[in-house]
């Protein structure tokens, strides 16, 4: 059935017709063509599908989205400054060659605005944990760690 | 900036902004969706199939069976076309598959509005079978009886077995499968067994493609490494001619060799022929593109090796048997690589013998992976010697130093000299970096009274051929098309899906003829109607031989150029050259480049011939390298729960020169992630009974997440390779191939026991250590 | 896409209640990691969910006046893990929250539903039994409350009566929880992103004498349902602890489970981390507790 939620997404109030059926990732791909969220398992084990939901990183892909009514959604569409600049956490992924193949990147660009919007500073080990639940087979994770320890790190 | 700089990657921008376009991202809106039916029994026949109360569910539009699909069997494999009979792909794939040969084989396909409707209906189709039982190893298949494939009736699908003389001279014989101990059933031979699983490349995006028709044409949008050759296999299987099919590759989400071989793309686009031409795409779930892509062919090995007193091999000899799974894809050529690389490596003095097969069996169907059997094989050869060291009592490194090949090794089957080779040179440093002998002693002290905690440090080391070559052909293409200001758009039709392929042929031009790399692109989503030919991404090839064929284009344009702005201004043409985007005459600058082509391109003055300037080269490799490397893995093991924690893992590689040494730093810890997943955890599971997998999904498959991955440091020992582009060899598949090797004699250090088997996770540790005493039982 | 046939939100315990009574084989989802799990792997068909993610009454964490600790079964993992309440009272309950999947299952991914889908692998469970954690189920008939130990009954299988009943409160008695010690061990092949091979959870508390007075362990894992282990537990209770009473902790602890063979995990890797994770979760436990460990 379909039904209309009330959400924000990117900044912008929005009210969607959606199927019930319809998880998040759907929604977000397909009524709103942000294909930055990608499928690599609709299961919630590999994280590509990542967004924040009220600031949270989330599996898009194991949420409804009739559930994201009255919740405020980004995607990494949603997260370059008003004059186009990158987010630091993007251009810190640019400039430590944190992207091979590019399809769990803006999964974990998310999760890495979600550490800069904590206002807190992590160790190369917090880093670890708060990045596993995104699976990247290109770049044995260095070069990711690199770039936000550049942006969130200690020592940043 | 040119070559041997760290150019950041063109995409990036894209990719982090997330407006990279991947397959998904580009089929059309009112696009069908298929579901493939695939068989619940892994070995049997087809009987009937009934879609009467499929037909009935909302939203289908198609429903085709085995029953009801072209008859001309064709070849998946991702190679180039070989005219050479001997060495053509094998031909036995129907687009759907009545003879089922393996759990989850495609047997029917449902077509609907959405992914939903399609999956609903492909539930309701009622498929009957007469069954047969699994055959799921070689040794089961192999003589059974019971034929999967008619020209085959053994389920071999192929051999190679040969000996080599001390003078290098290569006899070929046929050998007979066998799973004994003893090689070519030499007394002489006696070998140790190891085996290693299927594993899957687990690319983050799953494989998928759409086909809709233009016309008479058939267009094909697929995450495909190599979209000529897809081209070719699609036009086989749909019975169409070359030219009426397109291919298109947008940005592609890792392959690893897996994406080379063509998968459903000849479905979608039958579906879409039988429609009119509507668009017809299809999105594998994660669980599919375990079972119904490819995998990385499991190996049994049984190796031997002696040495004399001296510590010099005298006799070696391997035997692989390769289950090859369901269809040959790439029939014997990854257990032939395998197998040959084993005498590329280390030689012995008197005796050399390798035995290989490959067998149909009831499993998914394998084929290329990075390092193509490479790492399978390393895991026998590495593991074993370290063994002969330890029961001789040598130093490891020395042994090993001592019976490598180094340059001027001379290949005894494609017959091609080795001209550089950096492993000396990378085993000393790793050994220097690593803090080899002192950590070694360390170690020793520290296990003789630490029963439960057990620290080691192990090496491997590797030789892997880059391209094809003489094998195949090897070639590569390039167009470059200049703009009146100055720019450039570089074709390739050689595939970027990660890493990093596009960026440095950017930096190959830039280095001819001058053009920054902010005023070149590459058209990084390969179009067969746009780009020029190229074999595709495979074999590490991608720089070493696309990047040569690149590099001619570059210099056919420099000449172009300096040809043209000696007409225009009247200078001999040698005294030109190009510098900073600028026509040189000695140090005095004639024109810009850009003013030259704006020129070349609008002036109409009555004398000169317009000319859109534009460079087209094709490069065919006449010659091969041997990429090179060894890692060293320090890790701790906890005894009694059987875990391995890596501290850190020193990897080095001779991969030639280094154009981009941040790109190229990333393809190494990227493989050496991969390796580590290999080595501690990642195999394909599949029901002894029934050949059911049981581990298809990325919670069941162990891939390594951040927190299993060690810190690395990596070193490249740069030799200069006459045959590569500005001395380069190939890069990418060889980080992999160290590293469960150096895991396992790092364990072997730590704990005294030597495994035989992968993965090494701590079901097979434990047991292994309960074996060994080292656990209480 | 998901074979949905109808979703529901409440807003209340009430509501929920009313919807379920409404909607015979309705499912309550309340994060849903597992329930989407189940309709993607077509276990579960043509649902119809009711979701109490967004239910003030089941959110949260507080201290009950006598002290009693009082979790929302609608908190989700991450809320449990970084609640500072939880960390001082049960920060081996709280660590455990922290091993559930991953971070973004964490933060979505519920203690209530973790109990009532009744795996024998949930990560927070061995802790809930070890700290005999009391569960309030709620219908519309009235209330009841069962101890957690008694609450699984089989693999995916509970006393919670889904259609009629709801989890809504997870009350940790503060006898359970002061001046104890807890540890819980997961072990899984990777170090994130795992389903639990077996779990451990050891709660104690020592006597001023140096002897053990009170010590529950559980498994995940050892069992067809979530256990505790009482004659293990007796055995310990009152004992001085010792290296050599550890090294018969494992064989006890043994056998009072009855581990599986499965492509997951082979019997002897089970027995063997029965033991060995019974042993570093009760040193550890104890150690935490103020205990020392004696040759």
């Amino acid at each position: 059935m379909i039904k209309v939620i009330h959400c924000t997404v990117n900044g912008m109030p929005k009210e969607i017709a959606v199927d019930e059926q319809e998880s998040l990732t759907d929604m977000l791909r397909q009524r709103l063509g942000l294909t930055s969220v990608k499928k690599g398992c609709e299961a919630g084990e590999c994280g590509a599908c990542t967004v924040l939901i009220d600031g949270v990183a989330k599996n898009s892909c194991i949420y409804l989205a009739v559930w994201a009514d009255g919740h405020e959604i980004i995607t990494v569409e949603g997260i370059r400054g008003k004059n186009g600049l990158l987010h630091p956490v993007q251009q810190a992924f640019v400039d430590e060659a944190a992207i091979q193949c590019g399809f769990c990147t803006p999964g974990l660009v998310l999760t890495g605005v979600e550490l800069v919007n904590s206002g807190k500073k992590y160790t190369r080990e917090e880093l670890r944990e708060k990045i596993s639940g995104h699976l990247c087979r290109c770049t044995g994770y260095e070069n990711i760690l690199n770039a936000l320890e550049k942006v969130v790190g200690i020592h940043s | 900036m040119g070559i041997e700089k760290s150019v950041k990657r063109l995409d990036a921008q894209q990719k982090v902004t997330g407006t990279a376009k991947y397959v998904e991202d580009l089929i059309p809106v009112g696009a069908l969706y298929t579901k493939v039916v695939h068989s619940t029994i892994a070995n049997g026949l087809v009987t009937a199939i009934d879609t009467s109360e499929a037909e009935k569910m909302p939203g289908v539009e198609l429903i085709i069976t085995c029953f009801d699909v072209p008859g001309t069997e064709y070849v998946t494999a991702g190679h180039p076309l070989s005219l050479d009979p001997n060495h053509a792909d094998t031909k036995d794939k129907l687009i759907l598959s009545r003879r089922v040969l393996y759990y989850g084989d495609d047997v029917a396909a449902v077509v609907a509005d959405t992914p939903l409707h399609a999956q609903l209906a492909a539930e309701k189709v009622k498929v009957t079978y007469e069954e047969y039982p699994p055959m799921l190893r070689p040794e089961d298949a192999i003589n059974s009886g019971c034929v999967m494939h008619e020209f085959r009736p053994t389920n071999e699908l192929a051999r190679m077995d040969f000996s080599i003389s001390p003078e290098g001279d290569v006899s070929w014989y046929t050998g007979a499968f066998s799973t004994d101990d003893r090689i070519a059933g030499r007394e002489d031979l006696c070998g140790e067994r190891y085996r290693v699983p299927a594993v899957h490349a687990c690319h983050i995006e799953n494989n998928t493609c759409f086909a809709y028709m233009e016309g008479r044409r058939m267009v094909v949008y697929s995450c495909n490494q190599v979209p000529h050759t897809l081209r070719r296999n699609i036009a086989e299987a749909l019975e169409m001619p070359v030219g009426d099919v397109r291919v298109v590759k947008p940005f592609i989400g890792g392959g690893f060799g897996n994406k080379q071989d063509t998968m459903y793309e000849p479905l979608v686009a039958l579906a879409s022929r039988r429609l009119g031409g509507r668009c017809v795409a299809i999105v594998l779930t994660r669980e599919e593109t375990f079972v119904n892509t490819r995998t990385r062919h499991g190996f049994d090995m049984t190796i031997a090796a002696s040495a004399d007193a001296q510590g010099n091999l005298t006799r070696r000899g391997i035997r692989i048997n390769s289950n090859g799974g369901a269809y040959a894809a790439h029939t014997h050529a990854v257990a032939a690589y395998a197998v040959t690389s084993n005498f590329q490596t280390y030689r012995a003095t008197e005796v050399q013998v390798g035995e290989s097969s490959t067998a149909y069996t009831n499993l998914p169907s394998a084929a290329a992976m990075r390092g193509y059997g490479i790492p399978q094989l390393n895991f026998a050869m590495e593991s074993q010697m370290e063994d002969v060291a330890r029961a001789n009592g040598w130093d490891p490194v020395q042994f090993r130093l001592q019976n490598i090949n180094e340059a001027g090794f001379v290949d005894p089957f494609d017959k091609f000299t080795v001209t550089t080779c950096g492993l000396r040179q990378c085993i000393e440093r790793g050994v220097e970096i690593s803090d080899w002998y002192r950590k070694r002693a360390e170690y020793d002290a520290f296990n003789r009274t630490s029963p439960h905690l057990k620290k080691g440090l192990g090496m491997a080391l590797f030789s892997y051929k880059i391209g094809v070559y003489p094998l195949q052909l090897e070639n590569g293409s390039c167009r470059i098309v200049m703009n009146e200001d100055g720019s450039a758009q570089i074709q390739v039709g050689c595939t970027e899906l990660g890493q990093g392929s596009d960026t440095v042929m950017c930096q190959i031009v830039s280095q001819v003829t001058s053009i920054p790399e902010s005023k070149l692109s590459v058209c990084s989503c390969q179009d067969t109607d746009v780009t020029p030919y190229d074999n595709g991404a495979y074999a590490s090839r991608q720089t070493y031989i696309s990047g040569r064929g690149v590099k001619l284009a570059a210099e056919k344009l420099y000449e172009t150029i300096v040809r043209h702005a000696a007409g225009v201004y009247g200078l001999p043409e040698k005294e030109l050259s190009l510098k900073d985007e600028k026509i040189m005459q000695g140090d005095r600058e004639v024109c810009t480049i850009a003013q030259l082509c704006t020129h070349m391109n609008f002036v109409n003055d009555q004398k000169t011939a317009t000319d859109h300037i534009t460079a087209e080269a094709t490069y065919t490799a006449q010659n091969i390298c041997l990429a090179y490397g060894v890692s060293i893995m320090d890790v701790e093991v906890d005894v009694p729960l059987g875990k391995v924690r890596i501290k850190k893992v020193y990897s080095l590689q001779d991969s030639g020169r280094i154009l981009n040494p941040q790109l190229a730093k990333g393809q190494m810890q990227g493989g050496i992630a991969m390796g580590i997943g290999y080595a501690l955890g990642e195999q394909m599971q599949y029901d002894a009974k029934t050949g059911r997998p049981l581990n298809n999904n990325l919670l069941d498959y162990k891939v390594p997440t951040c927190m299993d991955i060690p810190d690395m440091e990596i070193e490249f020992v740069q030799t200069y390779e006459e045959s590569g582009p500005f001395g380069a060899k190939g890069l990418a598949e060889p980080p992999l191939i160290p590293q469960a090797s150096a895991i396992r004699n790092a364990i072997l250090h730590a704990t005294g026991v030597g495994l035989h088997e992968l993965p090494m996770n701590p079901q097979r540790l434990v047991h292994a250590f309960r074996e060994a005493g080292l656990i209480e039982s | 896409m998901y074979d949905i046939l109808e979703t529901f939100r409440a807003n209340s315990v009430q509501e929920a209640l009313t919807l379920l009574q409404a909607h015979p084989g309705a499912v309550v989802v309340c994060g849903g990691t597992d329930v989407m799990i189940h309709m993607k792997e077509r276990k579960l068909r043509q649902a119809t969910l009711i979701s109490i993610m967004e239910v003030p009454e089941l959110q949260g964490i507080r201290l009950d006046g006598n002290g009693d600790l009082l979790i929302g079964p609608g908190t989700c993992f991450d809320a449990i893990y970084t609640d500072p309440l939880a960390r001082r009272c049960v920060p081996m309950l709280a660590d455990a929250c922290n091993q559930v999947g991953s971070p973004q299952i964490r933060h979505v991914a519920t203690i209530g539903g973790n109990l009532c889908n009744g795996a024998v692998s949930a990560d927070s469970v061995p802790s809930l039994l070890a700290l005999d954690a009391e569960l309030t189920l709620t219908s519309l008939q009235g209330e009841r409350v069962v101890r957690a130990v008694d609450f699984h009954t089989g693999p995916g299988q509970t006393v919670l009566q889904k259609d009629r009943e709801l989890l809504t409160c997870i009350r940790i008695r503060r006898a359970a929880y002061e001046n104890h010690g807890g540890m819980y061990i997961k072990f899984g092949q990777r170090n994130a992103m795992e389903i639990s091979t077996l779990g451990c959870a050891v709660n104690c508390a020592m006597a001023p004498d140096g002897t053990i007075a009170d010590f529950a362990i559980a498994f995940g894992v050892a069992a067809p349902r979530p256990i505790r282990c009482p004659a293990s537990e007796r055995m310990m209770i009152g004992s001085h602890p010792t290296h050599a009473l550890l090294k018969k902790l494992r064989r006890q602890a043994l056998s009072e489970t009855t581990p599986r063979d499965s492509w997951r995990a082979s019997l002897e890797l089970r027995q063997q981390l029965i033991c060995e994770l019974a042993e570093r979760a009760a040193r550890s436990a104890i150690e935490q507790a103020g205990g020392t460990i004696d040759d």
